[in-house]
């Protein structure tokens, strides 16, 4: 079996991430449609919540993948920090898009849920506070990217506010058992707990969970591959600039 | 087909639109800017064979 550490050659990891790229897309559409169609068209309204709990297949999804995202960019820089990896930099990069716009539907999916439950779109409440710092740092992510022109500088300065910014994503998860007080209900889906919510809820909700995760797979898949030609590019520029 | 939303149809409507909307921009954006990437890189390439 090849070694993990063997993708970390770009072209290992090219050819491998070619070939698992159109399977994960496939899996990631087919969970999404199915979970989806499921979950808006055939499962009924909650005796509290009435239809409003069908947003809980957009808005739960979105957010645990919102956390996790920020989670694999943590390990890929940590990666870069101590093993100088390229590859696992530039998936870090690559993810952080993907993991924003998980927060801005988590954030916007809360806010339209939240407006009829609770009488209100926004609240700072220990959860909802710290997503949005979860956004913020998204963007400041993103932007520091953006704003270093050499890529070693910008991996390294990026993988420290990764780090920073983990305490924030692991608050964004635990809020409530942290505080144990605000309008956000606790966590819909737990490992430690037999039961969820009722049968008719949670299949699609795991299916559109898959959904969710398969789509993150397949999108840093294919950036991470974009970023990978992006900085032979720029190699290849310098190159020619120096000839 | 279409289940009835009640009085809840415009936030249920909205998230859902929302969702689909901004999940389908960053699909799009990751396909226009590898694309845009690989026609770049193709080019350079092309032109680094000729000059070698």
């Amino acid at each position: 079996m090849a070694s993990f550490w063997e993708y970390a050659n770009p072209r290992k990891f090219m050819a491998t991430s070619a070939f698992l790229l159109p399977w994960t897309a496939g899996i990631a559409g087919l969970c999404l449609v199915t979970g989806l169609v499921w979950g808006f068209f055939f499962t009924p309204d909650d005796f509290r919540q009435g239809s409003t709990v069908k947003i809980i297949y957009v808005h739960v999804p979105s957010a645990i993948m919102a956390v996790n995202a920020w989670l694999m960019m943590l390990v890929a820089s940590l990666i870069w920090v101590i093993r100088r990896h390229h590859v696992s930099a530039l998936a870090a990069k690559a993810a952080a898009p993907v993991g924003m716009v998980f927060t801005v539907i988590a954030l916007a999916t809360g806010a339209l849920w939240g407006q009829p439950m609770w009488g209100t779109w926004w609240e700072w409440d220990p959860r909802l506070t710290s997503f949005l710092i979860l956004f913020l740092f998204y963007l400041g992510y993103m932007a520091l990217w953006e704003a270093i022109d050499n890529p070693d500088s910008a991996a390294d300065l990026t993988a420290v506010l990764c780090l920073v910014g983990s305490v924030f994503a692991i608050i964004s998860r635990y809020a409530l058992v942290f505080w144990n007080q605000g309008l956000h209900q606790g966590a819909t889906l737990s490992l430690d707990r037999e039961q969820n919510i009722a049968n008719v809820f949670w299949y699609p909700l795991v299916i559109t969970l898959a959904g969710f995760g398969f789509l993150f797979l397949a999108l840093v898949l294919y950036r991470t591959q974009t970023e990978i030609r992006a900085r032979r590019l720029k190699a290849l520029i310098a190159q020619e600039r120096m000839a | 087909m279409m289940p009835d939303l009640g009085t809840y149809a415009v936030p249920v409507l909205s998230s859902y639109g929302v969702s689909l909307i901004l999940l389908f921009a960053v699909i799009a954006a990751s396909i226009w800017k590898a694309r845009r990437i690989r026609a770049r890189l193709e080019q350079v390439e092309s032109r680094r064979d000729r000059t070698t």
